[in-house]
């Protein structure tokens, strides 16, 4: 962005902070990253603009379908064999 | 110091994320075992030398990520940063939403999104290049803050941030391509 561009009234402001830079930081926000003063000022943009709110339940809800969707079942197998592996380095380091 | 008869204990509440990961990481359960049996063993056998109070849960996946770049990595020809290409903020957004903003409401993008099957998403992840598919991972299903993957994966912050930034992006991409693909999204005119 040019100098210029940083000067102008940002359209869709809010408090300090204008839309560009809410999406900019909205993974910092989502993923806890953000000073508390940082977050205070994003929370304020947040609550006067829906655009934005939009755009961040949007990020939240898509992680939230990633992490659920992307797990696997431990196969009983495995736990016994990892067991067995730990049991059987016990009982070689007592002998 | 940590006890090592309490490992078990301590440690196996673990194995579900860790199963995921290494899953995501080899891409087939056989290996995907492997790895796991392999840093639970590595685990116990360090773990006298574990800071009991500090993070269990990140120790292991330090011990799973050096494992698993010790062991099934391929050699690395060039570096991936090359394989990531970079797309827009809000890609998925624009393509499932518009530019516009949503004339559809809160629960219409929730429903879009539904679409995104268990195998879409596994597959977007397994797209990704592993040093930003392992990043995501760690972020957005396991929950870890950039310090604690930063100490994970052996990087500066910096990297995390932009390993993320670049690997969320490609994977919005990947899961909306595969999403056209198998017919999950309807492509919409941008």
């Amino acid at each position: 962005m040019t100098e210029e561009g940083r000067t102008a009234p940002p359209s869709g402001a809010w408090g300090a902070v204008d839309c560009e830079e809410s999406i900019h930081h909205l993974y910092h926000f989502l993923d806890g990253e953000l000073t508390e003063d940082r977050r205070r000022e994003l929370q304020a943009h947040l609550d006067g603009c829906a655009p934005c709110v939009e755009k961040y339940e949007f990020e939240a809800e898509l992680r939230r379908v990633i992490a659920d969707r992307c797990k696997d079942h431990v196969p009983d197998e495995l736990r016994r064999r990892v067991a067995n592996a730990i049991n059987h380095e016990r009982l070689t380091n007592e002998s | 110091m940590a006890d090592q008869e309490r490992f078990v204990d301590d440690a196996m509440e673990y194995m579900p994320s860790l199963y995921t990961a290494a899953m995501r990481m080899t891409r087939n359960s056989s290996d995907a075992e492997d790895l796991v049996q392999e840093t639970y063993l590595k685990a116990f056998r360090a773990y006298g030398g574990f800071q009991e109070g500090t993070n269990l849960k990140a120790w292991l996946y330090r011990i799973l990520t050096n494992t698993f770049i010790n062991t099934y990595r391929a050699k690395k020809r060039r570096p991936e940063e090359a394989d990531v290409e970079d797309v827009e903020d809000l890609y998925l957004y624009h393509r499932l939403v518009g530019y516009g903003g949503s004339e559809l409401g809160r629960s219409a993008e929730d429903e879009a999104l539904s679409r995104f099957t268990d195998e879409a998403v596994k597959a977007a992840i397994e797209s990704l290049p592993e040093s930003f598919r392992m990043t995501v991972l760690l972020a957005d299903v396991e929950g870890f803050s950039y310090k604690e993957i930063a100490e994970i994966m052996d990087v500066p912050v910096g990297t995390v941030m932009s390993r993320l930034h670049r690997g969320r992006g490609a994977l919005q991409k990947a899961l909306h391509d595969f999403g056209l693909e198998r017919g999950l999204v309807e492509a919409q005119p941008l």
